[in-house]
């Protein structure tokens, strides 16, 4: 029932697709492929900083005790030689959690591996410059970033859960704070995303910037 | 006669100084009473107060005396913060009951802690050892200040006898200085009469070789002397560099009661030894080989050793910042002298000598000294500041008397409780000073602390130098028995917190709990342990009677004062392992029975259950020990 005249426009959702179509047909523009370079190199410096930071306060460690998850590695903080690693580790067996070891993370091979994936796809869609590629690789990041995040939160609830029943000190199952501040015990567990995540959420914004700025059909010359 | 009678002619005259002085000063203000209240309170409270959390300005290391051992506090809180172990087992921190200190103290269960001596760059405290010298045993000790642990004890050095003039470094560490308090005939238990004292009694002088990268200490060499009593030594930096300097008393070479026959002469000496040359002796094979030890005979190397004449009975010999001036107390009189380097240089060229004792040249004294200072009754021991000033203790006066390099002006004294032997100023005895605070190391202190019966404390009164006039701010008691003490900017040092599990050397270290284990050869067995919050693992161990057992313990905590103790019920061990630590534990088991072992360090929530059993089986083998068992532990009647 269309008035206009477009007739060769479908209408409906033959119409959208159609449409959707031409969009992910759109080459993108030098500007947008210079933003997926750009995105990609910040996947470099990924690498050395901590994606997630955990810091325990109590009235004996009045400094923290940090952890710092990397993409590849758990680490502890060392101030004047401590092992914040260690130490998290012999205070959690009191209440029967499991010690936290590299080797239980299967994340710690795999992230890497799909950070440099991505390193890869970005700087394809570079060179290829079609719209369809950078918005492939938009939403393949964000479900990669929200997996992420599910298996951390997973991972974390997995440890506070599954306390031995045998623990010198019973508490009940807790998760700690994926994002933000917690009491649990004597200790106030601060959360926060580090600043390889940053990178990473920089890495999406990015590549939806390079999208919003190509997503009209150009005029040729 | 005539030096007695002047003698007499000098304590009066200088008693008389004295009243009179009292006269004038006011009867009060001669006695350290309590401070004025008001300003005086305020103003001592602002200038010692750490507020919770805060930190010192400096340490200070004391000597703990026959204590054995050395203590450490803040400045200007006073506070004592930890002790150093060095000559006595201290079951606080285990020493003396694993096999490496145990070792390391050997036959010795005491030690006479006399004169730390921080190691030195250029004349200035570089904070990495601190050495003490044990007055009884002939021995020096090394404790690394990186961890604040006694690692090294040198001795008993062979020849010396009462190592008091000890252990005074060289501004770059090359030497500590080593002396005879008590000359004897040598080598060491050899046997000479007394009446051939003056003879076939020698005394020593010498130097410890300091490794400068890893302060390993060995003796280098040392020097047979005549048989005086050599008390209290300085090294030479700056324009007397290359210098060693000790006192000595008993120039009579006399025995019997000291008290009178030492005193009887109006000088006794001081030693002044050219080191260079003494090594150079000791290189062209001057030197002959007693006991081990190179030592040279003055007579066969001349220009090794000089006596300087020093008013009567000396203690201290404190060379300036500048290495300028020698500065000499006797102590039964009231002056102290300043020697000039210079001059007794000039004196050694020009042979200005005005005899000898066994071939050791007498320099004459008017031709070195630049002058008499009179600083009052009993001067023992002298420190410097930043501004060119002289700080003397004054045994007999109880005071300290603060006075002008150069221009030998007594420009302040204050009063101190009481009967003052050393004082320490902030690096008051390196090149440079830095003034501020002064510590009065006293030996009475009576009335000045809460009664604790006959048995006294030390007092250690807290100066503050940085004015014109001394001004007490604080009064501290410690153990017996500072000596002398030594303190240092706080920024200087740079401890460790834990022993780190990368730089943990020790072959039977392990760090994880499935690593602990139990083998046996023959009647010996050896076993891997650790120590973490709350256990130890194994938790308990079977052995038979007459096995020798060594524990290898690992603290594998890697938190700072995460301490675990291991204490073992009548096999009287007690070992304590800091985090990171391991240590060896061995003995035989000699008693049959149960015997609990436990953390003695307190550790965590579960402390207490921090403990296992040792089951020694009797001999008599398996009958004997399933009784052991079926009796559930209680091994009591199973002998």
């Amino acid at each position: 029932m269309s008035t206009t005249p477009a007739a060769a426009q479908p209408v409906g959702l033959e119409g959208k697709l159609k449409r959707a179509n031409v969009f992910f047909e759109l080459p993108v523009s030098l500007r947008s492929r210079l933003i997926a370079v750009v995105a990609a190199l910040l996947l470099i410096p990924s690498f050395l900083f901590p994606l997630y930071e955990l810091t325990l306060y109590s009235n004996q460690f009045p400094d923290g005790l940090n952890l710092y998850i990397y993409s590849y590695s758990l680490a502890g903080g060392h101030p004047q030689g401590r092992d914040d690693l260690r130490e998290i580790n012999t205070l959690n067996h009191y209440i029967g959690m499991r010690p936290l070891l590299e080797s239980d993370f299967s994340e710690f091979k795999w992230i890497p591996l799909v950070v440099g994936l991505f390193f890869i796809l970005a700087l394809r869609a570079a060179v290829v410059g079609k719209m369809a590629n950078l918005v492939d690789l938009s939403v393949m990041f964000l479900y990669f970033g929200l997996f992420s995040l599910w298996s951390f939160y997973h991972r974390l609830n997995e440890y506070g859960h599954n306390l031995d029943p045998m623990a010198a000190v019973k508490v009940p199952p807790f998760t700690p704070p994926l994002f933000g501040e917690k009491q649990l015990a004597n200790f106030t567990v601060y959360s926060y995303p580090g600043v390889a995540s940053f990178l990473l959420i920089a890495f999406f914004l990015l590549l939806a910037l390079a999208v919003w700025m190509s997503r009209k059909p150009r005029v040729a010359q | 006669m005539r030096n007695k009678s002047r003698i007499q002619i000098l304590i009066g005259a200088g008693l008389l100084t004295a009243l009179v002085l009292t006269l004038m000063l006011g009867g009060c203000a001669r006695r350290p009473k309590r401070l004025a209240q008001g300003g005086d309170v305020t103003e001592a409270a602002v200038a010692t107060y750490v507020a919770p959390g805060d930190l010192d300005e400096y340490y200070l290391f004391y000597s703990g005396g026959h204590s054995g051992n050395v203590y450490v506090a803040g400045v200007p809180s006073m506070r004592h913060i930890t002790t150093i172990a060095v000559f006595t087992p201290y079951p606080g921190t285990g020493y003396g009951f694993d096999k490496t200190s145990r070792e390391m103290l050997g036959r010795f269960t005491w030690g006479d802690a006399h004169h730390p001596a921080l190691s030195e760059t250029k004349g200035d405290y570089d904070g990495r050892w601190l050495f003490i010298n044990d007055n009884a045993n002939n021995r020096v000790a090394r404790i690394d200040l990186r961890d604040f642990k006694t690692r090294q004890i040198l001795g008993p050095i062979p020849n010396v006898s009462g190592n008091h003039g000890s252990s005074f470094v060289t501004p770059n560490t090359e030497y500590l200085l080593i002396a005879s308090r008590f000359s004897i005939p040598l080598p060491r238990y050899a046997y000479a009469p007394i009446e051939q004292y003056a003879t076939a009694y020698k005394g020593v002088v010498g130097a410890v070789a300091v490794d400068p990268k890893t302060g390993q200490m060995s003796v280098a060499w040392e020097i047979l002397m005549p048989p005086f009593d050599y008390d209290l030594g300085d090294a030479g930096k700056g324009a007397s560099d290359g210098w060693a300097f000790w006192t000595c008393y008993n120039a009579e070479r006399a025995t019997g009661k000291l008290e009178v026959t030492s005193t009887q002469r109006d000088r006794d000496y001081i030693a002044a030894v050219n080191w260079k040359n003494a090594e150079q002796a000791v290189k062209s094979g001057k030197a002959k080989t007693i006991d081990g030890v190179k030592v040279i005979d003055p007579k066969d190397a001349p220009g090794v050793v000089y006596l300087m004449p020093c008013s009567k009975s000396p203690h201290g010999v404190d060379v300036s910042p500048d290495g300028k001036y020698i500065i000499g107390s006797g102590k039964l009189q009231s002056i102290t002298t300043a020697f000039n380097i210079e001059k007794i240089q000039n004196a050694v060229q020009t042979k200005n000598f005005t005899g000898d004792e066994d071939g050791i040249p007498v320099l004459k004294y008017e031709a070195i000294k630049d002058a008499e200072v009179n600083v009052g009754l009993g001067p023992l021991h002298t420190q410097f500041d930043d501004q060119g000033y002289a700080y003397t203790s004054l045994f007999v006066e109880s005071a300290i008397a603060k006075w002008k390099l150069g221009t030998w002006e007594v420009v302040d004294k204050i009063p101190v409780a009481y009967n003052i032997g050393h004082l320490t100023a902030a690096e008051g005895d390196t090149a440079h000073p830095k003034g501020k605070y002064l510590v009065a190391l006293n030996k009475l202190s009576h009335g000045r602390h809460l009664s604790v019966g006959p048995s006294q404390p030390e007092s250690s009164q807290l100066i503050n130098i940085s004015g014109e006039k001394m001004k007490l701010i604080y009064d501290a008691f410690t153990e017996p028995e500072p000596h002398y003490a030594q303190m240092i900017l706080a920024s200087k040092l740079k401890p460790i917190e834990v022993y780190a599990k990368e730089d943990n050397k020790d072959p039977n270290a392990i760090w994880d709990v499935k690593d602990a284990k139990v083998e046996r050869s023959g009647n010996s067995v050896k076993i891997k342990m650790t120590a973490v919050r709350s256990s130890f693992e194994p938790n308990h161990l079977e052995v038979n009677q007459g096995d020798h057992v060594t524990i290898y313990l690992t603290n594998i905590e890697q938190t700072t004062d995460e301490i675990h103790g291991f204490g073992l019920a009548d096999y009287n061990i007690n070992v304590v392992i800091d985090p990171g630590e391991t240590k060896t534990i061995d003995f035989v088991a000699d008693k049959p029975g149960v015997f609990p072992y436990y953390c003695t360090n307190f550790c965590s929530a579960l402390h207490q259950e921090m403990q296992g059993y040792l089951l020694v089986k009797p001999k008599g083998g398996a009958v004997a020990s399933s009784r052991v068992h079926a009796v559930g532990g209680s091994a009591g009647g199973s002998r």
